[in-house]
């Protein structure tokens, strides 16, 4: 069992997005907030850039050195009296947390926001066990109630708007006074918390995600700006961190470096509101945590792709930036991608986990316009990794045949120049006739994506090159 | 404005591109004017394309023989100069890619790169141009087509010559530096997501109040030229060389050649 993927769909999903008016409308904000703040942020701190160039090596010398950093990771964890597990893939990861919540005997687990968690379809897999999971995170926690996957990896339910949460909240908590009051964000924020207080409170075992695990400690942290992550981690029985691999990271100091970037890429915050450190299960002399403190460290496809031309990829820190300055994103959704991790990253991230049969639409699903490298915090070079997954796509023969037939015509022509030329002087001479009248076309033949949506211009007549050699052999130069 | 040092003129191959030689050869001679202007000698080897939408579908093959068609039938000038900065960026930025690991061509590449120029950027950083003469009586305003801006950091260059056109007023529109969503093959492989992008950019064209849209991307001109024109907006949609080389009175783009421009 896994999360339904639905990425061979992309075009059906963009087209149902793009004909979804509340949707669109939760869209519109997403440019215009995330990048104003990035902007911002960034603007105010004058070595922002040179701090990108050190949160890229960071991460590089870091991936270049993974087995020993693990290795040292895990024995930190141990001395401080915690559990570090590995998990080849989604089904050993799944296994791992249920075996240690059927231990304990956990009814409800309490939940921080995780990708990981959602990459390895984990509430799905504790509810078929007969264990609640219960998000806590108020975006989660909505996309939870209305049975959705997160659509943005930093702020899951960005494409629900308020009426849409007001309906929901109305619908699963019938048993609060229907007249009351939730017209204003804030009435909403404080029934999720009222909601969420006895859950908490209620839970067993407590799972977070981790944006970094530190060698040098041990430590695991996560960075939220509701709070919600140390109630999760500090009350229940357990605390268990699910983790990919990549989010390894040498010491502390390399950990201030990279706070730098990710809040300022990601919200444009300076810091996050809380950045929690979490070593080891409580201690004699703490007054609270968590009695087991264990580590899931997932694999799942990413040593493969640390071998290989993706290896960049594993640099990400996920605060989202590429996805907020994507046109592509900001037309459809997060939704569309048909999987976990949508937008750039997520374009060069799934199909090296579902695979590139099932993901090859999304890599295409680029323009190229090269504003996600733009503003990578760790400098990732989206657009080549993409371009990196249509090379397979093509050496596989995967690419649709009309496209390949198409590129295959072109480039017969293009590599011979001596046919090239009469062929389009003719083809031109043609359309020019053609279209000379209104200058331009509502319909061609063999061109109906580009005119479902615009005209074409006529050619002006002859090629250029026909008309500048014409033009030299009449001055008598040729 | 060639500098008074040069013994002789420097010799420019023009690479018009593929779109330039077949939809709008107009651009191609605006372009060959403003070279001249700049004081270069110019010649038009024999060429197809620079291979981009090859390379951008993961046909490394017939990339790479495009490539070197490129490189052999202008390697001789002193410089190559490209009126589009996404085949510009190709050639500067991404043929390099092709040839890794070989060392016989390693070499003959970086030469050829260098000498590889997006003419804006040509104009004014390489020749010094500061001002054109031209007249265009209207108000314009100006898209940053993405590979030109990203990749080659065209942005001042197109503006500074704008600023000499006499009559020509330069109003910015909000977000000119995002993608119109053309996207060379994209906007035929995803049609319905490219409208939605080109939809947006040609709202902020329109709220800009310019009476002209210029660029310096025919792939990107054609993709807006052709969804204000199906919208029924009379827009003028030119290259920014037809504009600094005066030819900026032809018929703009998708409109009809015996009226005039709008
Ligand atoms: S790829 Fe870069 S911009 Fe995108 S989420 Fe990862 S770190 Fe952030």
């Amino acid at each position: 069992m896994s999360v339904h993927i639905t990425s061979p769909a992309f075009k059906e999903n963009a087209k149902k997005a793009l004909a979804d008016a509340p949707l669109q409308s939760a869209l519109s904000k997403v440019g215009p907030g995330f990048i104003g703040r990035r902007t911002a942020a960034a603007g105010l701190l004058p070595e922002f850039d040179a701090l990108r160039d050190s949160a890229r090596d960071i991460k590089n010398h870091t991936l270049a050195h993974l087995d020993l950093y693990l290795e040292r990771y895990e024995t930190k964890v141990r001395a401080a009296g915690g559990h570090v597990h590995f998990a080849v893939d989604a089904a050993e990861a799944r296994d791992i947390v249920t075996d240690i919540c059927r231990r304990l005997g956990a009814k409800t687990v309490t939940k921080g926001k995780s990708m990981v968690s959602e990459e390895i379809g984990l509430n799905d897999h504790l509810a078929a066990c007969g264990i609640e999971p219960v998000e806590t995170d108020l975006g989660e926690y909505l996309i939870q109630i209305r049975g959705e996957a997160p659509s943005h990896i930093i702020a899951p339910a960005i494409h629900l708007n308020k009426d849409q949460v007001e309906a929901d909240f109305r619908r699963v908590h019938a048993h609060l006074p229907p007249e009351r009051n939730l017209s204003e964000p804030t009435a909403l924020l404080a029934e999720a918390r009222g909601e969420l207080r006895q859950r908490f409170l209620q839970a067993d075992v407590g799972i977070t995600g981790a944006n970094f695990l530190v060698a040098e400690t041990g430590t695991s942290i996560i960075v939220t700006n509701e709070g919600n992550g140390d109630l999760t981690q500090t009350l229940p029985k357990a605390h268990i961190v699910l983790a990919s691999l990549e989010k390894l990271v040498p010491t502390l100091e390399d950990v201030s470096q990279l706070l730098r970037v990710l809040a300022r890429s990601a919200t444009g915050q300076e810091m996050s509101v809380y950045t929690t450190f979490s070593t080891g299960p409580r201690r004699p002399e703490d007054v609270d945590g968590p009695g087991e403190y264990h580590v899931v460290i997932l694999d799942n496809g990413r040593s493969g792709m640390l071998a290989g031309q993706l290896r960049e990829m594993l640099r990400c820190i996920r605060c989202g930036a590429c996805m907020n300055h994507c046109p592509v994103y900001h037309a459809v959704g997060g939704h569309a991608y048909g999987w976990v991790y949508p937008g750039p990253m997520g374009a060069v991230l799934t199909p090296s986990i579902i695979g590139i049969e099932k993901g090859a639409n999304l890599p295409n699903a680029s323009t190229f316009c090269g504003r996600c490298e733009e503003v990578c915090p760790v400098r990732i070079p989206l657009p080549k990794l993409m371009r990196h997954w249509r090379e397979k796509e093509f050496e596989r023969h995967l690419t649709p045949a009309p496209q390949r037939f198409g590129l295959g015509v072109w480039s017969f022509f293009a590599r011979r120049g001596w046919l090239y030329r009469p062929a389009t002087r003719l083809a031109m001479w043609g359309l020019s006739r053609l279209g000379w009248r209104a200058g331009r076309f509502s319909t061609l033949p063999l061109a109906g994506g580009w005119t479902r949506h615009r005209d074409f211009p006529a050619p002006e007549g002859d090629t250029f090159q026909a008309q500048w050699h014409a033009r030299k052999a009449k001055r008598g130069q040729e | 404005m060639s500098s008074p040092s040069e013994k002789r003129p420097p010799s420019v191959g023009l690479f018009v591109t593929c779109l330039v030689d077949t939809i709008r050869p107009g651009i191609g001679f605006a372009a060959a004017q403003l070279l001249a202007q700049a004081g270069c000698e110019v010649d038009v080897p024999r060429q197809t394309c620079c291979g981009q939408p090859a390379f951008n579908s993961g046909d490394r093959i017939t990339t790479r023989a495009l490539a070197e068609q490129t490189i052999a039938a202008f390697e001789t000038f002193d410089y190559v100069v490209v009126p589009s900065g996404s085949c510009a960026g190709m050639i500067k930025t991404h043929y390099p890619e092709l040839f890794v690991g070989e060392p016989d061509w390693m070499p003959r590449v970086a030469r050829f790169c260098a000498k590889v120029h997006e003419l804006m950027a040509f104009l004014v950083d390489v020749r010094g141009l500061r001002a054109v003469a031209a007249r265009y009586d209207g108000t314009v305003t100006y898209h940053d087509s993405c590979s030109g801006l990203r990749e080659l950091g065209v942005h001042d260059q197109p503006r500074l010559l704008l600023q000499s056109v006499e009559g020509l007023e330069l109003r910015e529109m909000a977000d000119a530096d995002v993608c119109c969503g053309f996207g060379g093959t994209f906007c035929v492989k995803y049609p319905d997501i490219s409208g939605a992008i080109v939809e947006k950019k040609a709202a902020n064209v329109i709220a800009s109040g310019a009476d002209t849209l210029l660029a310096g991307d025919l792939g990107c001109l054609m993709n807006m030229a052709g969804k204000l024109q199906r919208m029924g907006r009379e827009v003028a949609v030119r290259h920014v060389a037809e504009v600094l080389a005066g030819t900026g009175t032809a018929p703009a783009i998708g409109m009809a050649r015996r009226e005039g421009g709008t």
